[in-house]
C-alpha cells in the first residue's frame, strides 16, 4: 500500500472541502426557527361547518389506552377525516418525541397529548395552536373553574380537557383493620399515627410508599396545603420551593422517613408493582387514574381497597391538590387545524367517547355533565369492593385550589426535582434538605435560558 | 521478509531522461472507486453531523430569545461543570477497573480454550459469546430483575440465609453491579477475538517449545502472550473507548433507581439529558466534543504505552 504522498494529500484535501461543505450546508438547512405568529390577535370564528366538509388526514399521538375506540367513533362520525393515531410513549419519552420534530420541522402530528402542567412549556416555545376560534362560544363553561383557568392562558385555549388526577388515599382495608387503624383517616396527624402503628405491627410493609422523586405527587400535596410555588409569566418568573407552606409538607414526610415508618421506593417500575402485589404497600396517595396501574398486579386483593380523601392539615377542612391530567392540543402548525380541534373537542365532549373513557377506563372526567352523571356518580367498583369511589373523588376534585399555576419549563422542573428529591430522601437527608438546591437549580436554569426571574 | 522483497518488486525502473510515471495510479483511483460509496455514507452519516454538532457548540440558544452565537463559553462552562467532571471521574474508575478485570477472564478463558485439552470446546466458545448477543436494553433490564432488592434472587438467597441483602442498586454497589453487566456482556467478544489471534500463531513455535522442555504454562506466558500483543491492544482501546460510551446499562437502571443514577451519572447519560430534557442542545454539543477529546487522550495514552513497551524489549 505504497501510495506516493503526493495523490495523498490531494485526496485527502478533496475529502477536507467536501466535509467542510457538507456540514455547513447541513448547518444552514438546520436549526429551524419557530415558525412565526400566524395570524395572532383574531379571535374570529372559523366557519367550521364549511371547514369540516373538507377531507383531511390528521395523526394524532395520545398514550391513553382506550383512545383506539375512540378514533373509530370519531370517524364514524366524520367520514371525510382520517385519524392516525399512534403512541410515541408515555409522560417524558413523549415530550422528548414532540421536542424534536418540532426542532426538526418534520413528521409533526397535529393532535398531541397535552399534560396540564406542561402546558405554560410548549405555549412558552409558541409550539400550540390557540383554539379559540376552533372552538363554541362558551366552551370554557363546560368544565369547573380551576380546569378552565388551567387551559385558558391569556386569553387564549390551548387544550381540551381529557381526564384530571385530583389526589386522594387509597388503602387496604383489609391490611388496616387487622393492624386496629380507624379509617378514615381524617388528619395528617392521625396519618402519622397511623404509619408509625401499622409499621411497628408489620415490619416488613408500610401504610404508604412515598418516593423522594415523584414531583408531580409532591407538587399536588404541596397544593393541597396552598403553596403556590411557581408563575407561568417568562417575564416574571417565580420559582419559590422554600415556602413555609411547602416546608410544612416536607418535614412531615422526613418525621416519617427518619423514623422508618415509610418507604421510598422509586414507583412505576417492576419492584414497585410487586410491592403491592405482596402486600408491602397497604395505601397510595393516588389520583383519581392511579388504580389503572395497579389492575393486573392487585388480582389477590381485588374488593380489599377503598378510598378516601387526603388527610387535612386541620380538622374539618376540606382540600386537595391535582396530580396530572391531561389534555389534547393542537400544534401550531398542524396543516388542518379545524379538523384536529374537532378531533380533540368531539372524543372529549361527545357523550358516547366521554362515557367510554368514563366508564370502561377509569378516566376521572373533567366535564361538568359527567361529574353529575348520577349513574357515573353511583357506578360501583369491584376493585373498591362496591365503593361509590367516583362520588369520593368528585367531591374532592371540587376542592382543588384554582389559583395554582404551572411553570413554563416543567420538563427541566419535574427531572431536576425527581434527581434532586429522590436523591437526598435516598441518602437519608430528607426532603426538605433538597427544596433549596432544587430552587436555586430551576431559577439558574430559567436565567440561562432567558427568563426574567422574580426576586 | 516476505514483505521486503515485496516492495522491492513495486519500485520502478529508473528510466533516464524520461518521464517517470507514478506506479499504481490507476490501482489507486479503482481502489478510490470501490471506497466511494462508502466514503459518501461516511460523510453524510458521520462527518456532516460532527461538523454540525461543532457549529451548534458555538452557539447558544434559549427558550425565551432565540439563538446567539458565544464563542466557546459552552466549553469554559463545561470544563467547570461538577456534573460533569464527577461522571468522566466515575467512567475513569469505572475503565482502571473493569477493563483490565474483563480483559484477564478473557485471556483466560482463550488460553484454556486453546489448549484444547477442554471437553466441549466449541460450546463454551459459543456459550461465552452469547451474553454479546443478548441486546444491551434486554440484558440491562434482566440484570435489573436480578439485582432486585425485594424480589430479585440474590435476595432470595439472603432471606434464606437471614441476611439482609446487599444493595446492588444502591449507592455504594451501582458503579460494580454496572461493571458486572458490562463483563458479563463483553467478556465473551473480547476472548473470541483473543482467541482467533492465538489461533493464527504458526505451530512450529508450540514444537519448537516443547522440544525445549516447556509445560503448557511456561507456553502461554512466553509464547501466546507476547504474540498476543496487538490483540491485546485492540480489545483495550475498544474497552476503553466502550467504557467511557456507557449509556445504556445506567439508563435502563434509572427506572429502579432515579435516585442513584440521577441525569448525569455517566458523561453520556448527562449529554443525552441536556439535549433532550433540558433542551440545551448547544451545550450538549459542546460537551460531547470535550468528552470526544478525553477519549481520545485516553486512548493515545494506551497506545502510547503499549508502544514505548514493545519499543523496550
Amino acid at each position: 500500500m505504497s501510495n506516493t504522498p503526493r495523490a495523498g494529500v490531494r485526496l485527502s484535501g478533496l475529502l477536507a472541502a467536501l466535509c467542510l461543505a457538507l456540514g455547513v450546508l447541513v448547518a444552514g438547512c438546520g436549526g429551524g426557527d419557530d415558525g412565526g405568529d400566524g395570524g395572532d390577535g383574531s379571535t374570529k370564528k372559523v366557519d367550521m361547518a364549511a371547514e369540516l366538509k373538507k377531507p383531511a388526514n390528521i395523526t394524532v399521538w395520545a398514550w391513553t389506552p382506550g383512545t383506539e375506540e375512540a378514533v373509530k367513533m370519531f370517524e364514524q362520525a366524520y367520514p371525510n377525516i382520517k385519524v392516525k393515531l399512534q403512541n410515541v410513549g408515555q409522560g417524558p419519552d413523549h415530550y422528548r418525541k414532540v421536542r424534536t420534530v418540532l426542532k426538526s420541522g418534520k413528521g409533526l402530528p397535529d393532535v398531541i397529548h397535552m399534560e396540564f402542567q406542561f402546558i405554560p412549556s410548549f405555549t412558552l416555545t409558541k409550539s400550540l395552536l390557540d383554539l379559540t376560534p376552533y372552538l363554541p362560544d362558551n366552551f370554557l363553561s363546560n368544565y369547573p373553574e380551576w380546569i378552565q383557568k388551567q387551559i385558558n392562558l391569556d386569553g387564549k385555549i390551548y387544550g381540551v380537557p381529557w381526564d384530571t388526577g385530583p389526589l386522594g388515599l387509597i388503602y387496604r382495608k383489609d391490611l388496616l383493620d387487622k393492624a386496629g387503624i380507624k379509617t378514615p383517616i381524617k388528619t395528617w396527624d392521625e396519618f402519622a399515627e397511623a404509619a408509625i402503628k401499622y409499621h411497628e405491627a408489620n415490619p416488613k410493609s408500610y401504610l404508604v410508599n412515598m418516593p423522594g422523586g415523584q414531583t408531580g405527587q409532591w407538587l399536588a400535596l404541596f397544593w393541597q396545603n396552598g403553596a403556590r410555588p411557581f408563575t407561568t409569566d417568562p417575564e416574571n418568573f417565580k420559582a419559590d420551593l422554600t415556602d413555609e407552606k411547602i416546608t410544612q409538607v416536607t418535614e412531615f414526610w422526613d418525621k416519617l422517613y427518619r423514623a422508618g415508618a415509610i418507604s421510598h421506593d422509586a414507583d412505576f417500575n417492576d419492584a414497585w408493582y410487586q410491592g403491592f402485589a405482596k402486600d408491602k404497600y397497604a395505601g397510595w396517595l393516588s389520583a383519581a387514574w392511579g388504580p389503572i396501574f395497579l389492575q393486573d398486579y392487585t388480582k389477590n386483593s381485588k374488593g380489599a381497597w377503598r378510598a378516601q380523601p387526603l388527610p387535612q392539615w386541620q380538622e374539618g377542612q376540606n382540600v386537595s391538590g391535582n396530580w396530572g391530567g391531561s389534555t389534547l392540543a393542537v400544534l401550531k402548525q398542524s396543516k388542518s387545524p379545524a379538523a384536529a380541534t374537532e378531533f380533540a373537542r368531539w372524543i372529549l365532549t361527545e357523550r358516547k367517547p366521554v362515557e367510554m373513557f368514563s366508564f370502561d377506563r377509569f378516566l376521572f372526567p373533567p366535564q361538568n355533565f359527567m361529574l353529575q352523571n348520577q349513574s357515573w356518580l353511583t357506578k360501583p367498583y369491584d376493585f373498591y369492593g362496591g365503593q361509590e369511589v367516583n362520588k369520593v373523588y368528585a367531591d374532592i376534585a371540587s376542592t382543588v385550589d384554582k389559583d395554582w399555576e404551572w411553570d413554563p419549563i416543567h420538563e427541566y422542573v419535574a427531572t431536576t426535582g425527581d434527581a434532586i428529591k429522590g436523591k437526598s430522601v435516598d441518602q437519608g437527608k430528607g426532603a426538605t434538605a433538597a427544596l433549596q438546591p432544587w430552587e436555586a437549580a430551576v431559577k439558574k436554569y430559567a436565567e440561562q435560558q432567558g427568563l426574567k426571574v422574580a426576586d | 521478509m516476505t514483505q521486503a522483497t515485496a516492495t522491492a518488486a513495486a519500485r520502478p525502473a529508473r528510466v533516464p531522461g524520461g518521464r517517470r510515471r507514478r506506479p499504481g495510479s490507476r490501482h489507486s483511483l479503482t481502489g478510490f472507486l470501490f471506497t466511494l460509496p462508502f466514503m459518501a455514507l461516511f460523510l453524510a452519516m458521520f462527518i456532516a453531523p460532527l461538523v454540525y454538532a461543532l457549529y451548534l457548540s458555538l452557539f447558544r440558544e434559549q427558550l425565551v430569545g432565540g439563538n446567539t452565537f458565544v464563542g466557546f463559553d459552552n466549553y469554559s462552562e463545561g470544563l467547570k461543570d461538577e456534573q460533569f467532571i464527577d461522571g468522566i471521574q466515575r467512567i475513569a474508575l469505572f475503565m482502571v477497573v473493569q477493563v483490565p478485570v474483563m480483559l484477564f477472564l478473557a485471556l483466560v478463558f482463550a488460553l484454556i480454550l486453546d489448549a484444547g485439552t477442554v471437553l466441549f470446546a466449541r460450546l463454551f466458545r459459543v456459550g461465552f459469546f452469547v451474553p454479546y448477543a443478548v441486546p444491551t436494553v434486554i440484558a440491562a433490564l434482566m440484570w435489573g430483575f436480578l439485582y432486585g432488592k425485594d424480589f430479585g434472587p440474590f435476595a432470595d438467597v439472603a432471606d434464606w440465609l437471614n441476611v439482609p441483602p446487599p444493595n446492588f442498586l444502591g449507592e455504594d454497589l451501582m458503579l460494580w453491579s454496572i461493571a458486572n453487566v458490562v463483563t458479563w456482556t463483553y467478556t465473551g467478544y473480547n476472548m473470541i477475538i483473543l482467541y482467533a489471534a492465538l489461533r493464527a500463531i504458526p505451530a512450529e513455535l508450540y514444537e519448537a517449545a516443547a522440544v525445549d522442555g516447556a509445560g503448557p504454562v511456561r507456553t502461554a506466558i512466553h509464547i501466546k502472550l507476547p504474540l498476543l500483543r496487538p490483540a491485546l491492544l485492540l480489545c483495550s482501546i475498544f474497552s476503553v473507548i466502550g467504557s467511557f460510551q456507557l449509556f445504556a446499562e445506567p439508563q435502563i437502571f434509572y427506572d429502579i433507581a432515579p435516585d442513584v443514577i440521577g441525569k448525569a451519572y455517566t458523561p453520556n447519560l448527562y449529554v443525552y439529558n441536556l439535549a433532550f430534557a433540558d433542551q440545551r442542545l448547544n451545550y450538549a454539543a459542546a460537551l460531547s466534543f470535550l468528552l470526544g477529546f478525553v477519549v481520545f487522550v485516553v486512548s493515545y495514552a494506551v497506545m502510547y504505552s503499549s508502544r514505548r513497551q514493545e519499543a523496550r524489549r
